[in-house]
């Protein structure tokens, strides 16, 4: 092989500076955040248990959007009994901490749900 | 040599491209598990019709009924107060006799009618232009009659207020959040955006109460009912009084009923 030496080298700088973000971030990610549930509500049950609701909960309010707008259909058979399907009132009734609770992993994998622009967070920050 | 080079190479394009089969599964939605609402159910006490519809009684209404009406309303549904009125959201609103019935508002009406405005909102057309018009069936009419929106869906195309003949819609040019007082927690707000009409306040029905402008009007000045039902307190008021509907020659088959 011609210019081994340059070649070489020309291979060894591009993959320096090919996988320079990852070698310089290595050890320095963010702590994965842990969503805070209110101490108030603990030992409540959700609507379906917590590796569900982690995995599926923004099909699950998908689901629950299409059934009430649509069919009109405002009840939801849980785990542990009949739930209204509501962000505001069901949802946030228990996680009204939303910065501690929806914001930590949202903001942590820089998600933007639109959900609030128009659903009022809870009870506690509206006036009326 | 030259040909085991070349064999290498299709194998090695065949892994690389065989290594992006599962991403590009996973993006178009193969292989995630939708949960489908058990046992998704109406509150037991909700109100039900085959064909909900309402008689306005301009008779009864004094400017005060109205402010009542309309002011029950706007609290429901966080409706915006916006001074500007190219900007106003309206979901029930007062008009003159000859603005809701141009076709049939001769020269000699009486006064009293010409004075007095009345209560104007969304009729619930039985055959309803907005529907038909809609890109996305944000619009959509529902088994009972009620023509509803589905907010989520909405491109704010307007075509639904071009085709609207009673003005029934709203469009909100700006964030409405920025013009509520109060904001009722029982119905969300809506986004600037979006186009919004009454829903005969199928929210509340749900929930076995009847429309909040109903409700604000103590002496039957709205009736609302089951037009289905030959009982029901619309068809007893449609049965007693001569009523109008409005732009009836549209065809749109409109749901509200006026005793003038």
């Amino acid at each position: 092989m011609y210019d081994k030496g340059k070649v070489i080298t020309g291979i060894v700088l591009f993959v320096i500076v090919f996988t320079f973000p990852f070698w310089i971030n290595v050890g320095k990610a963010n702590i994965a955040p842990e969503p805070k549930i209110n101490p108030e509500v603990a030992g409540k049950v959700c609507v379906e248990d917590k590796a569900f609701m982690k995995a599926n909960h923004m099909q699950l309010l998908d689901e629950w959007r299409d059934s009430v707008v649509r069919d009109g259909n405002r009840t939801y058979m849980g785990g542990t009994g009949r739930y209204e399907m509501s962000l505001t009132n069901s949802c946030m009734g228990c996680h009204n901490n939303k910065a501690q609770f929806c914001d930590s992993c949202h903001n942590y994998i820089s998600l933007t749900p639109n959900c609030w622009n128009c659903h009022i967070e809870s009870k506690e920050n509206t006036n009326g | 040599m030259d040909s085991a080079r070349r064999n290498f190479l299709k194998i090695a394009g065949l892994a690389a491209a065989g290594l992006t089969l599962k991403p590009a599964g996973n993006a178009f939605g193969m292989g995630v598990i939708v949960p489908e609402p058990d046992g998704a159910a109406k509150f037991d006490d909700a109100l039900s019709a085959k064909r909900w519809a309402m008689v306005v009684d301009t008779r009864k209404f004094t400017a005060q009924t109205r402010k009542a009406a309309v002011a029950a309303c706007n609290k429901a549904h966080n409706v915006p107060e916006i001074k500007n009125p190219k900007h106003a959201i309206k979901w029930i609103w007062e008009a003159n006799f000859k603005n809701a019935f141009p076709d049939l508002a001769g020269p000699h009406v009486p006064p009293q009618v010409e004075r007095e405005p009345m209560l104007v909102f969304c009729n619930h057309c039985d055959s309803p232009p907005c529907v038909r018009v809609c890109p996305t069936k944000a619009t959509f009419k529902r088994k009972d009659g009620i023509v509803t929106m589905d907010f989520h869906r909405c491109i704010g195309c307007r075509y639904c207020m071009a085709a609207c003949p009673y003005g029934s819609r709203s469009f909100n040019y700006v964030d409405p959040r920025l013009h509520l007082g109060q904001t009722s927690v029982d119905f969300p707000t809506r986004t600037k955006g979006v186009v919004e009409k009454c829903n005969f306040c199928a929210e509340r029905l749900a929930r076995g109460q009847m429309p909040a402008c109903v409700e604000a009007c103590r002496n039957n000045e709205l009736i609302f009912g089951d037009l289905a039902d030959p009982n029901s307190s619309v068809n007893q008021a449609l049965r007693q009084n001569f009523t109008l509907v409005r732009k009836p020659e549209l065809g749109t088959q409109p749901q509200v009923y006026y005793i003038i």
